[in-house]
């Protein structure tokens, strides 16, 4: 191990988690919001949209992120209609090929994460929204998406953990995200076990402040089952028992 | 399309019912629930619907605000006819579904489950539909949600959420739920049948006081007691039809109908056991 190269090489890598964070953010992002539309045309009861989206989950989840990746970057260059079009100015670019692989990704898993929510809102609560003439849109607004998302939650923390992860892919089409760059060291260096090792203690850095943001925001979101229900629980047993 | 007066006590100025439901008919797949069912009720009336279970009389009054849609007839709340189209293969579908949200908030629900929103504090949950159906400002739907809170009497359980509520309370808070919003009848599922016994009490007397007020209501419900003293009218229903109806004096002294006597006779041993 030549632990000088800690020091030496360990601020280039750094310089790479912003590449790394928007990667991640802004496809995080941007595939929320493809998943709230899945999962809802998915849950929609309109047999033509919800097959369409199973389609489309099947062959997201059904192939590995790194080819569909390839698929986005190589691939489109390879149709001229694709060329000529408003598109290419988008589509040449590793970064938003990149962002496009991974919003589509993300958007199929989340999107099953949200159905899952979705479909965990008792049916009596729906009914009792309708009951009071909320439209379809305000019961989805108020009542069901509210509850899915606190359901969701702890999967969707998963996911984001992936996607961070996901983002060293994109070192696979020429992007210089943490990954990539040491990779452009080692092959300046040959040492690949101490830019992997710097490498990996810097995602694992990131997933753990990420993992401490969604825990705290799980309990912000649910006052109506976190901590302070323990408390009252603990509270009422010992009131009962002196 | 007919239009409605919005007054909403314009009908008791006319004297039309509050709620007219013509030959009302439902199947599910090939059980025929309801088969012809019609109900009358004006301002200030409390109609009781007995019978055993599977009789219709939930399905029935989930019908009124469309929770079930009907396969055919007719459903009026004062005065204003909910528009149906027929759909293909038989039955039919309402016409307009803002139609349907609106004809629903004049018509408080009362749920056998409470089917509060969990996520939602008790506050929360009565001036929700005021707020966002209505468009009450959040301030006035406030001041009224406290004072029906009051009235149910948890009005110290208002920042509290549903699941740390006993189910009396979380009963309480549903009816509070549906009174905001003013309703011009209240449709009352079962609503002490998920129930502890020693809390069915707490209940019946919020709703007793509602009948005392003279809101007119529709009441499903297995407590023989309160119906006949609570009541205008009892309705027996049996197989999808009614079979005996009237004031309760009639219906519980002297039933003309052989099965209302059966039914009444076991409902009230077991009330006695």
């Amino acid at each position: 191990m030549r632990f000088e190269l800690f020091g030496e090489y360990f601020p280039d890598l750094l310089s790479g988690i912003p590449m790394m964070l928007q990667l991640a953010g802004l496809s995080l992002f941007l595939g929320f919001f493809l998943a709230v539309l899945l999962a809802v045309l998915r849950t929609s009861g309109i047999r033509p949209l919800e097959w369409f989206v199973r389609g489309y989950v099947y062959v997201f989840r059904g192939t590995p992120l790194l080819v569909q990746i390839f698929l986005i970057y190589y691939g489109t260059g390879q149709f001229d209609l694709i060329k000529q079009s408003f598109l290419w100015p988008v589509l040449r670019e590793a970064y938003w090929c990149a962002i496009i692989a991974l919003t589509l990704n993300t958007g199929a898993y989340t999107s099953e994460i949200i159905r899952g929510g979705i479909e965990a809102v008792p049916w009596g609560q729906v009914e009792a929204a309708k009951a009071c003439g909320m439209s379809a849109w305000l019961r989805f607004r108020r009542v069901v998406f509210p509850q899915a998302i606190r359901q969701a939650l702890p999967g969707y923390g998963n996911e984001i953990i992936l996607m961070i992860k996901s983002t060293s892919l994109a070192s696979t089409i020429t992007l210089l995200e943490v990954t990539g760059i040491a990779r452009k060291i080692i092959s300046q260096t040959y040492a690949p076990l101490e830019l992997f090792v710097m490498a990996g203690a810097i995602y694992l850095t990131i997933v753990f402040t990420v993992t401490r943001i969604v825990d705290w925001i799980e309990n912000r979101l649910s006052p109506e089952l976190a901590g302070r229900r323990h408390v009252e629980d603990a509270e009422k047993d010992l009131a009962s028992v002196h | 399309m007919v239009v409605a007066p919005s007054d909403p006590d314009a009908s008791a100025v006319t004297g039309g019912p509050m709620l007219a439901v013509t030959d009302l008919h439902k199947r599910f797949g090939n059980l025929e629930v309801l088969k012809g069912v019609s109900l009358t009720a004006r301002q200030g009336d409390v109609i009781s619907m007995i019978g055993a279970s599977g009789s219709g009389k939930s399905t029935f009054l989930r019908c009124i605000n469309l929770l079930e849609i009907p396969d055919a007839g007719e459903v009026r709340v004062d005065g204003e006819l909910i528009g149906m189209v027929p759909v293909r293969g038989g039955g039919m579908r309402p016409a307009d579904s803002r139609q349907v949200d609106r004809i629903r908030s004049r018509l408080g629900m009362v749920f056998q489950s409470f089917n509060l929103w969990t996520h939602m504090t008790v506050l929360e949950n009565v001036i929700e539909a005021p707020v966002h159906v209505l468009g009450v400002p959040k301030r006035e739907a406030v001041e009224r949600a406290e004072a029906l809170l009051d009235k149910v009497g948890i009005a110290d359980k208002r920042n509290q959420y549903p699941a740390h509520l006993s189910g009396g309370q979380q009963q309480r808070c549903a009816i509070a739920r549906a009174l905001a919003m003013e309703p011009q009848v209240m449709l009352f599922d079962e609503p002490t049948s998920a129930l502890d016994p020693e809390l069915v009490g707490e209940v019946l007397k919020v709703m007793r006081d509602l009948a005392d007020e003279g809101r007119t209501m529709i009441i499903v419900t297995h407590e023989m007691r309160f119906a006949r003293e609570v009541s205008s009218e009892i309705v027996f229903l049996h197989q999808g039809r009614i079979e005996e109806q009237g004031p309760p004096a009639q219906v519980f002294g002297s039933p003309q109908s052989e099965r209302c006597r059966q039914f009444l006779a076991t409902s009230q041993h077991a009330a006695a056991g």
